[in-house]
């Protein structure tokens, strides 16, 4: 008989060993799945996991797809931390990239030196704002902000493709459902030639930074963390949960807005009415497979960019629905939740109690 | 020392009830029963003695087949069994009166009995075979009423009546007294001395060793999983017994000569505040003063306004009241959230310790953060200072004796008495204007206790003043000045712990607010306990 056997203390080892295990056991199902599709397991998860990042290219390419992945699961590892669910990522991001992106339109032939950086803090604003409604939903009426900030998600991107489709959309654009190009000062610059990455990599680094000192060397940091592990000692000491309601959907909006912004002004240049292969929702399992940490996130960040990079080549190469992306997704945060059990728990494997020596 | 209760046991007659043999128990990383022997003969009151964690609910347990001994046996009868759950234990005839207790507010007393009865076919017969035993045993109970408009002490009759209605041949009770007023203890020991007439075994469970000695004929004390000691309580003192307990000598808090008081520094007046909790108790026109230098205990049966007292001092509730109800050092701060209150020098230590007073799976240097990090200068722009918070850690572990492997270890990792040293300690050192504390010693061993009464006694020397919220009455003889009763969200007036007695405020404690006029309570009052409303 197999059983779990409540652990003493957390174990440490199985905190970082659980995402390792999740990602060796998703490996094994994926190429289960690709066998019984009648394709040859190994050669499909070479295609999936290494053929992209072969060579420079690819691994320029995995940068810029880890970007807005970085950048977002950062805050909501924040979140997560101080138990603010914020599901609604993907719409703070679109309400960065309309009003970041709506500034570089109506400035469509500025060269001002100026343009870039205004239309950054215009992209963290939107986010924010975006986030800030189910904070105020949240501290006042005690609404649940999982669904509230979901909800707003569908909102967003209706009004992104409502904008490109009428006011917005590309006077000369022959009636395509996109904006304008952005003028060049409203663009990224682009950090190493011949590549896409661009200045967002370098600002997400910056973010992973700034994120570990904040979690772990600050008061506010510290006030998160213990509003999430207690809210009684919290209460207790004066840490007052609804303000690290306001504060994590903040930042965590402001930093998806951010990311949402680097998208439209790096690798897109113009607003479409799809500008994410749902980095807001792959961001929440970033967050998770790097324990909520900002340097776990960077690592996280880079694996999860590998399946979007891995899903497009097996779409080329071996023909297999785009949907392939999202499962590997899936199932990897499946096993990432039950292999988190290991660190409460122990498995063991008959009836026998062993015996431990006195302490 | 178990040769003398066991030899004395084996010349009386016939088999013993309950005998337990060499039953030993292991968890990961830790023997909870190391090889523990005793017996209990039919009609005996046999107390079972130990600190925590001495593993006596481990072996509750094993005899209540909750947990399977690895090793020895136990003989019921004289006969081995192997008790598989609790229905086989109750099959058998073995009771079980919990220290907390499993009960449905919502439901009535008689509803409460039968989803605890293995079959009940007629609730008529059942409401006759209650109202019998509630009889026969001088447990007034009403079958209907609601549990949530009853006192602990009536709760706990639940309890027992559930038990007795199953003719259980050995009754366990854990801790019972703990939440009952002093009359309602007399009560139930009237009642556990009928029973062992009858004939039934009792294993009586309870660190307070004065009630062991009134009770009890027969003790086994445990110490680190092993019988280290047999007695009969009625021969012994409840000093030689927490001795034996805790293997050491025991003194007791050096309360000083002289005790002067200086200028009020905690002040609550008319305070009413209504409670936030669904089944909590609202205060009402509350008034206390706090004199530097003055230790003032507030008694009382849990649950009758206690916990909202705690949360209205320390500035934990959602809703305030008048700036004026409360004033620290002359400071209306009632209006005041925990930050600004001990930024004016007020610290406080609520009852529990995991995941109010300290974070379980947070450092000892993060815990001692937690309270302290202004106070103690632990932050800078905005930034945690490593180390000043990790040296404020290691001053708490030294000054105060705690036992772990270091300022970096888990507050969860360590025992209840030295979690609470620690907890105590980082208020203290704060060096605090005023201090209140909640249930000081819950659930701490004996040696710890001491530290922190004798801390206690030494913050107040140097003229703080100290509010000690304790149900337990030995706790607030040994180291207040005074004492006020609550009840009913209510408090008593103060008197001076010099001439005040046990018996009164155990009136107090019962709800009887009018001790200072000739007011003679009506015999039956008192057993009601705190908070009822009798219809």
């Amino acid at each position: 008989m197999i059983r779990l056997e409540p652990r003493r203390s957390h174990s440490q080892a199985m905190v970082y060993l659980s995402p390792v295990l999740a990602i060796v056991m998703t490996l094994i199902v994926g190429g289960i799945i690709f066998a019984f599709m009648g394709k040859n397991p190994l050669e499909a998860l070479y295609t999936f996991f290494i053929l992209p990042i072969s060579d420079s290219y690819g691994v320029s390419e995995l940068f810029v797809k880890a970007t807005p992945l970085v950048i977002i699961a950062v805050g909501l590892a924040m979140g997560f931390r101080a138990n603010v669910w914020n599901i609604g990522a993907e719409g703070q991001l679109t309400m960065g990239a309309i009003f970041g992106g709506g500034l570089a339109l109506y400035f469509y032939d500025s060269q001002s030196v100026f343009l870039l950086p205004a239309m950054l803090v215009f992209g963290a604003i939107g986010g924010a704002l975006w986030g800030a409604i189910p904070a105020l939903l949240r501290t006042r009426f005690n609404a649940n902000e999982i669904l509230t900030s979901l909800m707003l998600t569908y909102v967003a991107t209706l009004f992104l493709s409502y904008l490109v489709h009428g006011p917005w959309r590309n006077p000369e654009g022959f009636n395509f459902p996109e904006s304008r190009p952005f003028p060049d000062a409203g663009l990224l610059p682009i950090i190493y030639d011949g590549t896409r990455v661009h200045l967002g990599t370098a600002i997400a680094v910056f973010v992973v930074i700034a994120g570990w000192l904040l979690l772990s060397k600050s008061l506010i940091g510290f006030q998160l963390r213990v509003v999430g592990k207690a809210p009684q000692a919290a209460r207790h000491v004066g840490f007052r949960q609804k303000r690290m309601v306001w504060f994590t959907l903040l930042l965590s909006g402001g930093l998806s807005g951010l990311a949402g912004l680097f998208e439209v002004a790096g690798p897109i240049g113009q607003l479409q009415p799809s500008i994410s292969p749902g980095y807001g929702f792959t961001a929440i399992i970033v967050a998770f497979l790097g324990r909520l940490h900002p340097v776990g996130v960077l690592f996280a960040g880079l694996i999860m960019a590998l399946t979007y990079l891995g899903g497009e080549l097996a779409q080329i190469s071996l023909g297999l629905p785009s949907a392939v992306t999202g499962l590997f997704q899936g199932i990897l945060l499946f096993f990432l939740l039950a292999c988190d059990v290991l660190t409460k728990y122990r498995i063991r494997v008959g009836s026998v109690a062993t015996k431990g020596g006195a302490v | 020392m178990t040769g003398d209760a066991g030899a004395e046991a084996m010349t009386g007659a016939g088999h013993a009830q309950l005998e337990v043999r060499g039953v030993t128990k292991a968890f990961p990383g830790c023997l909870a029963n190391d090889d523990i022997s005793f017996r209990i003969e039919p009609g005996e009151i046999h107390a079972l003695l130990g600190e925590n964690g001495a593993g006596k609910s481990t072996l509750v347990k094993i005899i209540y087949g909750v947990l399977q001994a690895d090793q020895g046996e136990v003989l019921w009868d004289g006969k081995p069994v192997t008790i598989h759950s609790p229905h086989d234990a109750r099959e058998m005839g073995v009771g079980l009166v919990f220290q907390h207790f499993s009960l449905f507010e919502t439901m009535t007393v008689l509803e409460n009995i039968a989803l605890a009865m293995n079959d009940v076919r007629d609730m008529e017969v059942l409401r006759k075979q209650v109202v019998e035993v509630e009889k026969t045993y001088g447990l007034p109970l009403d079958p209907d009423r609601h549990v949530y408009t009853l006192s602990v002490g009536e709760r706990q009759r639940i309890e027992i009546v559930r038990c007795l209605l199953q003719n259980p041949k050995l009754l366990i009770l854990d801790e019972p007294t703990s939440v009952l007023t002093p009359q309602e203890v007399e009560k139930l020991f009237e009642t556990l001395r009928r029973l062992a007439d009858e004939g039934c075994a009792i294993l009586y469970i309870s660190h307070k060793l004065h009630e062991v000695k009134a009770l009890c004929q027969k003790a086994t004390v445990l110490r680190g999983g092993k019988v280290v000691g047999g007695c009969d309580p009625r021969e012994e003192t409840a000093k030689s017994m927490a001795e034996m307990m805790i293997g050491q000598k025991l003194t007791a808090p050096d309360r000083g000569n002289d005790r002067t008081f200086g200028d009020v520094r905690l002040e609550v007046s008319n305070l009413s505040l209504a409670s936030e909790e669904q089944f909590g108790t609202d205060l009402k026109d509350v008034n206390l003063t706090v004199r530097g230098g003055e230790i003032l205990g507030v008694a009382g049966v849990a649950g009758n306004g206690q916990n909202e007292l705690f949360q209205a001092l320390a500035g934990e509730t959602e809703q305030f009241a008048a700036p004026d109800n409360i004033k620290i050092d002359g400071t209306s701060v009632a209006h005041f959230g925990p930050r600004r209150r001990r930024r004016l020098g007020a610290t406080f230590v609520p009852e529990e310790r995991n995941g109010h007073g300290a974070i379980p799976d947070m450092s000892l240097a993060e815990n001692g953060f937690l309270t302290a990090f202004r106070r103690m200068a632990l932050t800078a722009r905005g930034l945690i200072r490593e180390v000043p918070t990790r040296s404020f850690a290691d001053t708490i572990i030294k000054t105060f004796d705690v036992r772990t492997t270091g300022a970096a270890a888990d507050a969860g990792s360590l025992s209840g008495g030295n979690l609470q040293k620690f907890i105590v300690g980082r208020e203290i050192l704060q060096d605090p204007g005023v201090l209140v504390i909640s249930q000081p010693t819950w659930g701490v061993d004996a040696g710890a206790a001491t530290a922190i009464h004798q801390a206690l006694l030494d913050l107040a020397a140097k003229g703080t003043a100290v509010l000690v919220i304790s149900q337990d009455l030995d706790e607030i003889f040994a180291i207040c000045d005074s004492v006020v009763v609550m009840a009913e969200g209510k408090l008593s007036k103060p008197r001076p712990m010099a001439d005040v007695s046990i018996e009164e405020i155990g009136l107090l404690m019962g709800g009887l607010h009018d001790l200072d006029g000739d007011a003679t309570p009506a015999n039956g009052t008192l057993s009601t306990g705190g908070r009822v409303d009798q219809a």
